[in-house]
């Protein structure tokens, strides 16, 4: 059953702009961030990676490393476990365990550059990388794919050669189709026939990484008694330890996983890499801790990016200007083991309008490419590109203005989700209102700019479901009137003081008196990771039960204390009361003090384990300026529309919009894999990858709407992940509205702008 | 040549105000000098190749990348690190700004920011935006998208 | 990455000393932004790295009525808040505000991105144009090599073992004289030239008519490149589009570019062209607004 809430005023703590409550740490360097942990007798590992994109492994030879002054231990797959294949719920992905290993550490194959295949501890990681070199690996290099027509194509190679492909439900062998999924609802040849204009488009995009400044990092230790601890950089600390068990064939009792401070994640930091790798070599230097940090370079070629691949939309509308059928074909690079974001991005592709009747297929295809990992709306922007620039291109054809199109067409309440799922409340059409009425879309748009420059006004919008899941919250009054409140979720961008904010509000006290602390996985209950835009929504949600657990507490102490049956107590406005004696009155913090004169220690603890989250939606206008002669763009203006139901700490929901729009603003104009024809990146470090940076930016314009989530006490809808979404389509149509060119490739770098141009 | 081959050097500076000496590997970055010998974390490790800016410290003035840097080289030098931004009279402007301006998401960056809008804001009292924007671009944020760092900035110019 | 003793001389004849021991086993440091990098990810292995900051040389700007002399080690940052410095020789001033973002420019100097030899160094064009020579010291004394001349390939120069650059010398600009560079990149800082172009011309007293010029093309060949014939296309001819346009074309003509993740051949040439005609444009308003 789903609890519904109407939606509430008045509140005290929410909408306000407190003081993180990290924030002190953070700008004073005492933060202890993955690499930072000390601990006694640290010894530092570094790992040996492929050349090859695809290779067979003949022989590794380990020796002249092992015998190297300074050397501790040295690590290869022999030393995993054969785990088993077996799929398990990440939260945003899934794990299979036996990829996941081999993932971690080569066997037989080595499936793309980067690829770990032996590790070394030693002293310090100067010795541990001059170690690595001396182990010696004989390759039987294999003819690779790094794209999905590559992959496709009839004489490609067979990467993963015991992989069973899904087509529809019927399995195939010998391919790296890893899956094919198909949603379909209405009638879809029927939709088109009624249409009057009908375009069908080809995009293209390339690989991408979230690029958090952080590289991973995992320090462990593997005590006489095995037990493993592992402190890290993580999403989610659950989900190392569901991981490291599953690999390492152990019970999760005797893994526990601190998650310290983590510098960026964006989805990437749900996988692990090196956390296995340090846990072993600690073991084989007789319990050791072992930190190890991926270098820049290792973290491009070697975790998780987002998925390059191909999307095809068809798109037909009637004369009346409405939609009457849309057909989509996505494929995703998968790298080298399935699980490519194809059901999101599904899911995501039609989803901002009302399709009557809609068709979409998605294919997971394997590359020699790392595996892909969740990275912000994981697998939703590649579409939004796509069906952002073909209703762009409707409107021209037909004549429609290209916000009003979208208002007309906006999803609601009761709009069928492209998978069959029917919307809830949910805030598109006030988010098409809220850009009707912003200054810039009402603003003029000079088109010549200064030395012969172009300018070009572009608008996008894009869809997230998010997620619920698990999460669990403890507190603890302190008889000075404060609470300490225990959470699982790592906190990436200010998520302790939105949850603190919430069991503040609810107990009547200030967001500052609420103290929230992030804890390993022993010391609070199972908690899912930060990730699908979940953690205000759901650990919110916990930490609202939480305190309202609390209350009942208190009231039973009120009730103690003024000798009175607990249904005569009642708790309003911060004070505790009796009902039938208004002389009787205790706020929080003085009932907290007369806590040991009542039995002591008041504690509470709350769970949620949510099935859905309410979507998110959001719309982009961006103005351009682009030099004709050079091919390079220039953002000059932006903003971002989004609903984000209650804005629990309103900075850090602007926050999340500025971030997620520049993310997408890198992804439109630059960011890509770079492969050479061997499969092997060539841009693999912040020069060369060109992720923004200030001088490339104006201010990001917010305007938060808030239509309430009825499915959150609060109203909450995640707000991470949706403002990625509409930033590619939004630049793409923007340069269309410049040059009068059409872009359907990504990145829309300069060479493509100055090639579309003839030049 | 194994590591112990090579003799440490003898290294005496000035770190945050305070007269060191210590031994490093003479291959030894500045950032790992700091980090592991001296034990300041506060100054972090991005991409070890100058273009992140995370690991930005102040060398006798100037900011610097402290992963291009040898740790010998600041025998007889001053360095400033995050650490000792917040002085007796409490945290620097700069640091109260990006708080009150929401100005860090997951703050990796943070450190290496602050330093380098100090080395601004110590020479140029009252820099425009562009100004701030170009003298920040050898620093990656991936969280912010810029924007409050940006305003955090101006705000510790104009109270400062 | 290997471990190499740091070695920090006093005078050049101990530099010379030092790097003529390990041979190829050895390098100079100056501000450190690439060999560091270099010596990290394996590009070469070093027993000893020899810090030129040390010598007084090395690290002094002489600037006089007979031109320039920069210290091999002088980071990019104290020449362009030299304001003698920068009003005199506009073209290395551009380069130097580019070079990386300001932490990088603390550090890096010209000499260093000269030695490391990159076709698509942002300092090398702009000293070309300049007119500059490298001093050189080695186990035979001095010699100077005109900037041109310098690199043999991408990473590779005239350097011989025991050799070290000690100084660039620019000769004081002519009456006359403007020059400026500038570089394609995607973004606006932090980023590696897809191509760069420098350019310098003298014009006669009227300011209307070129004497001669110098335009140099970065990351269009396996070294920078003079384009001698771009240069010899300005010689006598009024300062008009026309001449602008045939001495752009000659530029392009020159640029022998390969295709690589920061760009492709056709957009390579393309670029030259038009950066050749901006940067002569800008060197023309320079050598008018200077006199």
């Amino acid at each position: 059953m789903v609890a519904t809430f109407e939606p509430k005023k008045n509140y005290k703590v929410i909408g306000t702009r407190p003081i993180r409550h990290d924030g002190l740490d953070k700008v004073t360097g005492r933060a202890v961030y993955g690499a930072d942990v000390k601990l006694s007798g640290l010894i530092w590992g570094a790992v040996l990676r492929s050349p090859h994109a695809h290779a067979r492994i003949k022989s590794i030879d380990t020796s002249a490393a092992e015998k190297m002054p300074g050397v501790f231990s040295v690590m290869t797959a022999k030393d995993l476990p054969l785990a088993e294949s077996k799929e398990v719920d990440l939260g945003e992905g899934t794990a299979n365990f036996k990829y996941a290993s081999n993932n971690i550490m080569a066997s037989d194959k080595v499936l793309y550059r980067g690829h770990a295949v032996a590790a070394v501890a030693a002293t310090d990681r100067y010795v541990a990388e001059e170690a690595v070199k001396l182990i010696k690996v004989e390759y039987e290099p294999l003819s690779s794919a790094v794209t999905v027509e590559q992959a496709l194509a009839p004489n490609a190679p067979i990467i993963l050669e015991d992989l069973e492909g899904d087509d529809l439900g019927d399995e195939v062998k010998n391919t790296n189709m890893a899956k094919h999924i198909r949603h379909e609802f209405g009638d879809v040849e029927g939709g088109f026939s009624k249409a009057s204009t009908v375009v069908e488009r080809e995009f293209k995009l390339a690989m991408v990484h979230q690029g958090y400044i952080e590289p991973h990092t995992a320090t462990a230790t593997w005590d006489q008694e095995d037990r493993i601890k592992i402190w890290t950089s993580t999403q989610g600390s659950f989900s190392v330890r569901t991981q490291v068990a599953g690999i390492l064939k152990m019970d999760a009792s005797r893994i526990r996983v601190t998650p310290l401070e983590i510098g960026g994640g964006f989805g990437g930091k749900i996988p692990i890499y090196v956390d296995i790798v340090a846990a072993v070599l600690s073991k084989k230097a007789r319990g050791r801790p072992v930190k190890i940090v991926m270098e820049r370079k290792s973290v491009f070629e070697g975790s998780g990016p987002a998925s390059g691949g191909t999307v095809k939309i068809k798109l037909g509308v009637d004369d009346s200007g409405k939609i009457t059928a849309g057909q989509a074909d996505i494929r995703y690079e998968a790298g080298a083991y399935p699980g490519a974001a194809i059901g999101p991005g599904a899911m995501c592709v039609f989803a901002c309008y009302d399709f009557p009747n809609s068709r979409i297929d998605g294919y997971d295809v394997i590359v020699n490419k790392p595996k892909s990992a969740a990275y912000r709306a994981p697998g939703s922007p590649q579409v939004a590109f796509a069906t952002e620039s073909v209703v762009d291109e409707i409107c021209e054809l037909g004549g429609w203005d290209k916000l009003e199109f979208r208002q007309k067409n906006a999803s609601h309440e009761g709009t069928r989700r492209g998978d069959g799922v029917l919307f809830p409340r949910i805030g598109m059409q006030e988010v098409l209102d809220a850009v009707k009425k912003t200054e810039h879309w009402n603003s003029k748009l000079e088109k010549d700019g200064p030395d012969g420059k172009k300018r070009g006004r572009g608008i996008a919008s894009g869809y997230w479901m998010n997620v619920g899941l698990k999460s669990s919250v403890s507190l603890s009054v302190t008889t000075d009137g404060t609470v300490a409140l225990v959470e699982g979720s790592t906190d990436i961008g200010g998520t302790r003081a939105s949850i603190a904010m919430q069991a503040a509000e609810v107990l009547g006290i200030p967001a500052e008196d609420v103290r929230p602390v992030v804890v390993d996985t022993d010391s609070v209950g199972f908690t899912d990771i930060t990730g699908g835009s979940r953690v205000t929504y759901a650990t919110g949600y916990a930490a609202y039960n939480a305190a309202n657990n609390l209350v009942d507490v208190l009231k039973n102490r009120a009730a103690i204390l003024w000798d009175l049956d607990e249904s005569d107590i009642q708790f309003e406005d911060g004070a505790f009361s009796s009902k039938s004696d208004p002389e009787l009155r205790l706020t929080f913090k003085e009932l907290a003090g007369k806590l040991n004169d009542t039995g002591g220690p008041a504690t509470s603890t709350g769970t949620v384990d949510l099935e859905s989250a309410g979507g998110a939606f959001a719309t982009h206008v961006v103005d351009v300026e682009i030099d004709p002669e050079t091919g390079k763009t220039d953002v000059i203006r932006y903003t971002a529309v989004q609903d984000a139901g209650t804005a629990i700490h309103p900075s850090y929901v602007e926050g999340q919009m500025q971030g997620g729009a520049v993310q997408g603003i890198g992804w439109a104009l630059n960011e890509e894999y770079w492969m050479n024809k061997d499969g092997v990146m060539t841009n693999s470090s912040f020069l060369d990858y060109r992720m923004p940076t200030s001088l490339d930016l104006p201010m990001i314009d917010t305007i938060i709407v808030e239509v309430p989530n009825p499915l959150h006490p609060f109203g909450v809808r995640g707000v991470g992940e949706v403002p990625i979404c509409p930033p590619i389509g939004a630049i793409a149509n923007a340069i269309h509205n410049a040059l009068d060119i059409r872009l359907y490739e990504a990145p829309m770098n300069a060479g493509r702008i100055l090639k579309a141009l003839g030049k | 040549m194994v590591q112990s081959a090579v003799e440490k050097v003898h290294v005496r500076t000035t770190i945050n105000g305070e007269p060191m000496e210590f031994l490093v590997p003479p291959y030894m970055s500045l950032l790992d000098a700091l980090r592991e010998v001296v034990g300041l974390t506060g100054t972090k490790e991005g991409c070890l190749d100058g273009n992140c800016g995370a690991c930005t410290v102040s060398v006798d003035g100037r900011i610097v990348d402290s992963c291009l840097v040898l740790g010998p080289e600041i025998n007889g030098k001053n360095v400033e690190t995050i650490e000792g931004m917040a002085t007796a009279d409490g945290l620097h402007p700069l640091q109260k700004a990006f708080l009150e301006e929401a100005a860090l998401q997951c703050g990796i960056c943070t450190p290496g920011f602050l330093i380098a809008s100090k080395g601004l804001l110590d020479n140029e009292p009252d820099p425009s935006e562009d100004r701030i924007r170009h003298w920040l671009a050898g620093n990656l944020c991936r969280c912010t998208g810029y924007d409050k760092i940006v305003k955090a900035v101006r705000k510790a110019a104009v109270t400062k | 990455m290997h471990p190499f003793a740091y070695v920090s001389p006093k005078s050049i004849d101990e530099a010379v000393a030092t790097l003529n021991k390990h041979g190829d086993r050895a390098r100079p440091l100056a501000g450190g932004t690439d060999i560091l990098v270099q010596a990290r990810t394996g590009r070469f292995d070093l027993d000893a790295i020899v810090d030129v900051k040390t010598i007084p040389e090395l690290v002094s700007i002489k600037h006089d009525s007979n031109g320039l002399e920069i210290g091999a080690a002088v980071p990019c940052y104290k020449l362009y808040e030299n304001a003698e410095v920068s009003a005199e020789y506009p073209g290395i001033i551009d380069a130097a505000s580019i070079i990386g973002g300001i932490q990088i420019q603390s550090r890096a100097g010209l000499g260093g991105n000269l030695c490391n030899a990159s076709p698509s160094a942002d300092g090398i064009c702009p000293l070309i144009v300049h007119n500059a020579t490298a001093v050189i010291a080695g186990p035979s004394g001095t010699r100077e090599v005109a900037v041109e001349d310098f690199c043999t390939g991408p990473g590779r120069n005239v350097l011989e073992k025991g050799e070290f650059l000690v100084s660039l010398k620019l000769p004081k600009p002519p009456e006359g004289f403007g020059a400026a560079y500038v570089r394609f990149i995607p973004r606006n800082e932090m980023d590696i030239a897809v191509v760069g172009v420098a350019a310098s011309v003298v014009l006669d007293s009227s300011g209307n008519s070129f004497q001669s010029g110098r335009i140099a093309l970065a990351a269009v060949g396996p070294t920078p490149i003079l384009a001698t014939e771009a240069g010899r296309a300005l010689e006598g001819k009024p300062v008009n589009e026309q001449t602008i346009n045939a001495a752009a074309a000659a530029a392009k003509e020159a640029a022998k570019p390969i295709e690589d993740m920061r760009g492709t051949v056709e957009q390579r040439k393309h670029l030259i062209e038009v950066l050749t005609r901006r940067m002569l444009n800008k060197a023309v308003e320079r050598a008018r607004g200077a006199k």
